[in-house]
C-alpha cells in the first residue's frame, strides 16, 4: 500500500461572469509515493501544487481524478488522524498561546486530554518553543510561527505529513532550523509530502522529486537519477599525456599539465576511451560520473511545452 | 456534543471574549447603573417605564449588533486568514465546523445578555429601592431576546458562509429591520389582491418575526406575557434557526475554498 495515491486528479475553476469558462488548474495528475519517503513536489509559483494540496486536504474537490492517503480516500474524514498539514505562509489564532493553540488542534485531531498534557510541553520543547509557551502568537516571529506551525502538524503523531512551502519568508538560520527538524521527522520514519520552489531544500531533503508546471506533471523520478539525467559525462584523469593525440576524437574537453590528462567524456564513450588508455598504457588515476544540479533538471523540464516527458 | 464540536465552540467564544467584545458590556453596565438614579429625577412615575425601555431594548440591540458584527466574519475570516485549512485537515467535518461556531456565538451572546440582565436589575433595585414580582416578567422579555439571537445569529452565519462580511452585514442587517415589521408586513398581505398577495404572504412567511418576540412594552407595563406566547416563540425561534444553519451548512460542505 502507498502512503499516497493520487490517479489522474484534476481540477478547473469557472471564470467568467456570463459566459462560463473553464480555467485548469490541475491537469489529470497522477504520482504515488512510498512510506518513510521524504517526496519533494517542486514547480514555479502558480504551477498547481499548492492546488494539488488543497485538493489532498479536501479544502477544494476535484473536477476529476482520486487520491488515496494510506489506502483510504481523502473523502474519509476518519483518514486525516494520520495527517499532518502546514499550509503556505500560515496564519494562527493570534489571541492564542502555542499550548493553548496546540491543545486545541489535538483535540481536533481526537488526542485524548491526558495525551495532550503529555505532548504539548514536550512537542514545544522540541520545536524550540517552550519558554514562549505562554506568549500570545501576535508576538511571534516569522520563524517562531513557522515552528508553531510544525507543531501543530505533527502533534497528533501523524504518519503523513504534508509540508506546503515550509520554508518560504525565512531567513537562512530559520531556513536551517525548519531543515533541521523535517530531517529529524524523516530520521523518525515519516512519510513527508514536500511542496517548494526552493530546489536547495529539495536535495538536502528529498529522496524523490516530482516536477510539475502549469498543472501538468513534468517529471518524476529518484533525486540522483534526475541529476544525472542532465548530466551524462564523465571526468577522467590519468598520466600519459603522450596518449591523448590518439584519444582526442572520443574527448569533449582536456586539460594537460605535465603529464597529467584531466578530460571530460561523453558517459557513452566511457568505456571506449578506457580500453584505448590501457592500450597505450595511461596510468588511470580517477573516474568520476558528473552530475547535472537539480536545477537543471527542473530547468529542462519547464523550460519545454508538451507535457509527455515523464 | 462531540469532541470536535466542542472544541470549536469554546474556540469561537474564547476569540470573542479575547477581542474585548464583551468588554462593551461592561461599559454598558456601569452606564445603566451610573445613571439610574438620574431616571428618577426626569418625572416621577415615569423613571421604571424609561429604565425598562432603555434597559430592555439595549440589551436586545446590543446582542443583535454583537451577531451581526461576529458573526459575519465567523467563517469569512477563517478563510481570509486561512485558519480554516488547518481545521479541515484534520478529521473535522465541514457541518461541526459551522455548528462549532453557531454555538460559541450563541455562548457569547447569552453570557452577554446574562451579564446585562444582572446590571440591568442592579439599576432597577437603585431606581425602585427594591425589586417587585412584576420585574419576573422582564426575564421573559430577555428571553425573548435570546431567542431573537438564536435566529439572527443563524442568519448572519448563512450569509457569511457564501458572501464577504460587508454583504452579510448588509444582508443581515436588512432582514433584522425586515423581521421588526413583520407584523406589518403580515398585514399588508392580508389586504392585498392577486399576485401581490401571494408574493407579500410568501414573503410575511419566509422573513424572521421578530416581531412577535418584542414585548418590551407590555412587560414595561407590567403586563403578563401569556404561557402559550412563549412556547410557540420558544418552538418558532427553535424550527427557523435550525433551518437556516441547515441551509448554511448544506452551502458550505460543497463550497471551495480558495
Amino acid at each position: 500500500m502507498h502512503a499516497i495515491e493520487i490517479d489522474n486528479l484534476t481540477k478547473s475553476y469557472p471564470v467568467g461572469f456570463w459566459k462560463k469558462q473553464f480555467r485548469p488548474a490541475l491537469k489529470g495528475l497522477s504520482l504515488s509515493v512510498e512510506r518513510g519517503e521524504t517526496f519533494g513536489f517542486i514547480g514555479p509559483n502558480g504551477a498547481g501544487k499548492t492546488t494539488t494540496l488543497k485538493l489532498l486536504m479536501g479544502i477544494i474537490f476535484p473536477t476529476a481524478g482520486s487520491a488515496h492517503i494510506l489506502g483510504k480516500d481523502i473523502a474519509d474524514a476518519e483518514i486525516k488522524k494520520k495527517i499532518g498539514f502546514l499550509p503556505e505562509q500560515p496564519y494562527f489564532y493570534d489571541y492564542l498561546n502555542p499550548s493553548e493553540l496546540l491543545d486545541y488542534y489535538a483535540s481536533l485531531s481526537g488526542v485524548s486530554a491526558t495525551e495532550r498534557k503529555k505532548r504539548i510541553p514536550e512537542l514545544l520543547e522540541r520545536v524550540g518553543l517552550a519558554d514562549s509557551a505562554r506568549k500570545q502568537l501576535r508576538k511571534f516571529s516569522k520563524g517562531m510561527l513557522q515552528r508553531v506551525g510544525i507543531a501543530q502538524a505533527i502533534i497528533h503523531d501523524p504518519e503523513v505529513i504534508f509540508l506546503d512551502e515550509p520554508m518560504s519568508g525565512l531567513d537562512p538560520i530559520g531556513r536551517h532550523e525548519i531543515r533541521e527538524m523535517i530531517q529529524g521527522l524523516k530520521d523518525a520514519g515519516k512519510t513527508i509530502f514536500f511542496s517548494t520552489h526552493i530546489l536547495s531544500d529539495v536535495e538536502a531533503l528529498c529522496d524523490r522529486v516530482a516536477v510539475v508546471h502549469k498543472g501538468e506533471l513534468r517529471g518524476i523520478g529518484v533525486m540522483n537519477e534526475l541529476r544525472s539525467s542532465t548530466g551524462g559525462k564523465t571526468e577522467v584523469i590519468w598520466e600519459g599525456s603522450g596518449s591523448v593525440p590518439r584519444v582526442t576524437q572520443l574527448l569533449m574537453e582536456s586539460h594537460v599539465t605535465g603529464d597529467l590528462v584531466r578530460a571530460t567524456v561523453a558517459s557513452e564513450n566511457l568505456d571506449t576511451l578506457l580500453a584505448r588508455l590501457r592500450e597505450y598504457q595511461g596510468r588511470l588515476i580517477s573516474v568520476t560520473p558528473l552530475h547535472g544540479t537539480l536545477e537543471q533538471y527542473f530547468l529542462s523540464r519547464t523550460s519545454e511545452p508538451e507535457a509527455a516527458r515523464v | 456534543m462531540n469532541t470536535r464540536l466542542s472544541a470549536i465552540t469554546l474556540n469561537t467564544f474564547r476569540e470573542a471574549v479575547r477581542d474585548r467584545v464583551l468588554y462593551n458590556l461592561i461599559i454598558f453596565v456601569l452606564l445603566l447603573v451610573a445613571s439610574a438614579p438620574l431616571f428618577s429625577q426626569i418625572s416621577i412615575g415615569m423613571q421604571r417605564l424609561i429604565l425598562v425601555n432603555v434597559g430592555l431594548s439595549s440589551i436586545s440591540l446590543f446582542g443583535v449588533i454583537i451577531a451581526i458584527f461576529i458573526g459575519t466574519g465567523l467563517v469569512s475570516k477563517e478563510i481570509e486568514k486561512r485558519t480554516l485549512y488547518t481545521i479541515l485537515s484534520r478529521p473535522v467535518r465541514r457541518w461541526e465546523f459551522i455548528a462549532g461556531k453557531y454555538f460559541g456565538l450563541m455562548m457569547t451572546l447569552a453570557v452577554n445578555a446574562g451579564l446585562m440582565t444582572l446590571g440591568f436589575y442592579i439599576a432597577l433595585f437603585i431606581t425602585q429601592s427594591g425589586l417587585k414580582h412584576a420585574d419576573a416578567w422582564m426575564l421573559v422579555s430577555i428571553y425573548f431576546s435570546v431567542l431573537e439571537f438564536l435566529v439572527m445569529t443563524a442568519l448572519t452565519l448563512l450569509f457569511s458562509s457564501f458572501s464577504s462580511p460587508i454583504f452579510a452585514a448588509i444582508f443581515s442587517f436588512a432582514l433584522f429591520v425586515i423581521g421588526t415589521f413583520a407584523d406589518d408586513l403580515r398585514n399588508f398581505a392580508a389586504l392585498a389582491q392577486g399576485v401581490t398577495k401571494w408574493l407579500a404572504t410568501g414573503a410575511a412567511y419566509a422573513v424572521p418575526n421578530f416581531a412577535s418576540l418584542n414585548v418590551i412594552s407590555q412587560v414595561a407595563h407590567d403586563q403578563h406575557i401569556a404561557g402559550k406566547l412563549i412556547l410557540y416563540n420558544t418552538v418558532y425561534a427553535l424550527l427557523y434557526s435550525a433551518a437556516v444553519v441547515i441551509a448554511a451548512v448544506l452551502i458550505f460542505e460543497r463550497r471551495n475554498l480558495k
